[in-house]
């Protein structure tokens, strides 16, 4: 295992960059700590892809460096970086039985036979799969496939990292959640670094010790999911993370108050606002519904979702979202939103600002 | 306005697809298939649609036998998880194109592909070409087509299974509202149980080419009639524990016993199957009717809002949704409690007994 370094890295598909808009990932400065799980989040054309195949070597980045463990691999070829990669779709050999596709990679290294039979039963166990490890690949499920990829991705012990794109997409919800719980067990017991490459929130949240999500082409935030869930460092972070995503409205700010069209919302904090664009951000968990205190709304429609309710409100042509607990009755006369003051983010020019007081373990 | 299907069956070199099944659906619904892959929903739609001819049975539209009836003949608009549209073609062209199969003046085209368009929020690139439109707005020409036939049928197999989740997000939200406003009978297959609660309506769960239950969508999910809908229902899915009532007690396979109180005390003594779902299962006693379980933490996964834990109780997989961030230790042995009114009873064939209290009050 090793940490990855990308050092003042980005890449353009054309041939003479000329402006910031032409790169397709823009610059980027990180590490990836060894042993950690990283998920890349972001909707389709945000970069995400392009970045997963600098750090494989299937492309060479148009500026900058990756490092493994401190060595320069950036002209290197993705056989010489010592990674294993699992793709969207499941890639066995028919002809060959389980066992025989799961040995596969230690075989081509010419690995000690005994220790080959040891590692495939110990793999076999661990993707669920240990009595069908003599049957052919042909006519299993496309999820048993997609174990066995996932279980041959993992049999290397001395790769540098893992990667994974898009792995679940072909997998039925139920054995989604088993597949997952899989993947988040093996971390665990080998400490493999993991890059988990995704547009699904949930995969990327429940997967990864850190989540980068990614943008147009730039890194817009990097932290836990619980970072991103309660202080999205950018609005596209509060709309991109979360069912619906973070309440947005435009508000001035003074002090520990904003005011959203004449109305006064507590803040949790102070703060000294500075930009052309100034919005208050606050996720649909944190509204309450109540009969008078709060901007008055519309409720549009109100969604029983089973162990919640959405419940859909306008204010002033804005969407204001609320989750309702699954029992809780919604009156015809609750008209009026509150927010919980605490969980309040304030955002200039889309970009979130730490309040005066800074809380412990928020980044300024 | 109806479509109904009298004992449809399909079976394909002898393999049974779809086991004898009646379904009536009405004008103006929104029909959901939920189950999932090979449960038969894509089966089930080939037939509504007559793309194939069921082996028993008859269908009937409008009250007229449409069994044997081709596709061509037939009102039907159907929309696949691939989005297909004719590359070639304007996005105006695209959604005009079955209108101008069925030979329709220009002026009732022109009428309906800018309504349809507007539904689909397409106005502004009706002059491009499809590949030209992201992911989400190509789906929604083949929507926005499927639209403009007013075709009484319209099936859409997993319309938005290819596409970003925020995407998908928005025209779950969208796509009641258009039918609501198109009157015509819709069937949309998923696998998923989130997507069938957002999009309302009334589900049908599909297990192995049965239908197992049908009717209004909150209904299906909170009084499943069997443990089969209940799984096929639940994402994540629903624990279950096996247990006997004697008496006036509950004798749980992990030697926990409970007392059968409330409507519990009226079940015969026998074997059952409770289940409940990963939401209602709590890391902390709120009720003092709740009872204990004790498990082994297997793998927690945090959604930033939310804690999934997976434990080992007693040998059987549970899934337990909890509010909050909470940091627990893999291997380390959890106390989690389950109030009784959250509880579902099946007996040994699966059928349900009893169903949880909560649900018949929400």
């Amino acid at each position: 295992m090793a940490k990855i370094t990308l050092d003042n890295l980005a890449h353009s598909y054309m041939p003479n960059p000329s402006s910031e808009d032409d790169y397709a990932l823009k610059e980027l400065n990180h590490d990836w700590v060894d042993g950690e799980a990283y998920a890349l989040l972001g909707s389709s054309g945000c970069g995400k892809s392009t970045l997963l195949n600098i750090i494989s070597g299937l492309l060479h980045p148009s500026q900058g460096r990756i490092l493994f463990d401190g060595k320069d691999v950036t002209q290197t070829t993705t056989a010489q970086r010592n990674i294993a990669q699992v793709f969207q779709f499941p890639v066995v050999y028919d002809t060959m039985t389980v066992r025989q596709n799961l040995a596969f990679p230690l075989k081509n290294r010419g690995e000690d036979p005994n220790y080959i039979a040891e590692r495939v039963q110990q793999i076999g166990q661990m993707i669920g799969m240990e009595a069908t490890l003599d049957r052919k690949c042909r006519g299993l499920t496309a999820d048993a496939k997609q174990k066995i990829s996932l279980g041959r991705g993992m049999v290397r012990e001395d790769v540098n990292a893992l990667l994974f794109d898009e792995p679940l997409t072909v997998i039925d919800p139920h054995m989604k959640w088993e597949l997952r719980t899989q993947l988040k067990k093996l971390h665990h017991d080998f400490g493999h670094t993991m890059i988990y490459v995704t547009h699904d929130q949930t995969e990327a949240l429940t997967f990864a010790d850190k989540v980068v999500v990614m943008y147009d082409g730039r890194v817009v935030q990097i932290g836990t999911p619980e970072e991103l869930f309660e202080t999205p460092a950018h609005t596209f972070v509060g709309y991109f993370i979360g069912s619906p995503g973070m309440n947005v409205l435009p508000a001035q700010v003074d002090g520990a108050t904003a005011h959203v069209s004449g109305h006064a919302v507590p803040l949790g904090d102070g703060y000294a606002v500075s930009g052309r664009k100034v919005e208050i951000g606050v996720r649909p968990e944190f509204c309450t519904l109540t009969r008078d205190e709060g901007l008055p709304v519309r409720i549009n429609r109100i969604e029983d979702v089973g162990r919640h309710k959405i419940v859909r409100a306008s204010f002033e042509g804005h969407d204001i979202n609320i989750i309702a607990e699954e029992g809780q009755e919604v009156g015809a006369d609750m008209t009026r939103v509150t927010f919980d003051p605490a969980h309040v983010n304030v955002y200039a020019d889309d970009w979130r600002v730490a309040p005066h007081g800074a809380r412990k373990g928020e980044a300024a | 306005m109806t479509l109904e299907l009298r004992g449809v069956s399909k079976v394909v070199g002898g393999q049974t697809h779809i086991h004898p099944t009646d379904l009536t659906l009405d004008k103006g619904t929104m029909n959901v298939l939920l189950g999932p892959t090979t449960a038969g929903k894509t089966s089930l739609m080939r037939l509504m649609a007559g793309l194939d001819v069921p082996n028993t049975g008859k269908i009937f539209w409008q009250g007229e036998d449409v069994t044997g009836m081709r596709v061509q003949d037939r009102k039907v608009a159907m929309v696949y998880q691939q989005f297909i549209n004719y590359p070639s073609m304007s996005v105006y062209d695209n959604i005009a194109s079955p209108m101008r199969i069925i030979g329709k003046s220009r002026d009732e085209i022109d009428a309906a592909v800018r309504k349809s368009a507007d539904l689909m929020k397409l106005t502004p690139m009706l002059d491009r070409k499809p590949l030209e439109l992201s992911g989400g707005q190509q789906q929604r020409c083949a929507l926005a087509r499927a639209l403009v036939k007013d075709a009484g049928l319209v099936l859409l197999d997993e319309p938005l299974a290819n596409l970003d989740y925020k995407l998908r997000e928005e025209l779950r939200i969208e796509i009641p509202k258009i039918f609501e406003e198109a009157g015509s009978i819709f069937v949309y297959a998923t696998t998923e149980p989130e997507e069938a609660l957002l999009l309302g309506g009334n589900t049908a769960t599909l297990w192995q080419g049965r239908v197992t239950q049908f009717g209004p969508t909150p209904e299906v999910y909170r009084q499943p009639v069997d443990a089969t809908t209940a799984r096929v229902f639940s994402d994540p899915p629903m624990n279950f524990l096996q247990m006997t009532k004697r008496g006036d007690a509950l004798h749980f396979g992990d030697g926990q016993n409970a007392p059968a109180s409330g409507k519990l005390a009226q079940l015969q003594d026998g074997t059952y199957t409770a289940g409940f779902r990963p939401n209602h299962l709590e890391i902390n006693k709120h009720s003092g009717e709740a009872m204990a379980f004790s498990a082994e933490l297997v793998v927690t996964e945090l959604t930033g809002s939310e804690t999934f834990v997976h434990l080992n109780h007693d040998g059987a997989r549970w899934v337990g949704l909890f509010h909050g961030v909470h940091k627990l230790t893999i291997g380390e042995a959890l106390t989690v409690y389950l109030d009784p009114k959250h509880v579902y009873i099946f007996d040994e064939d699966g059928s349900l007994v009893a169903p949880a209290s909560y649900a018949l009050a929400a």
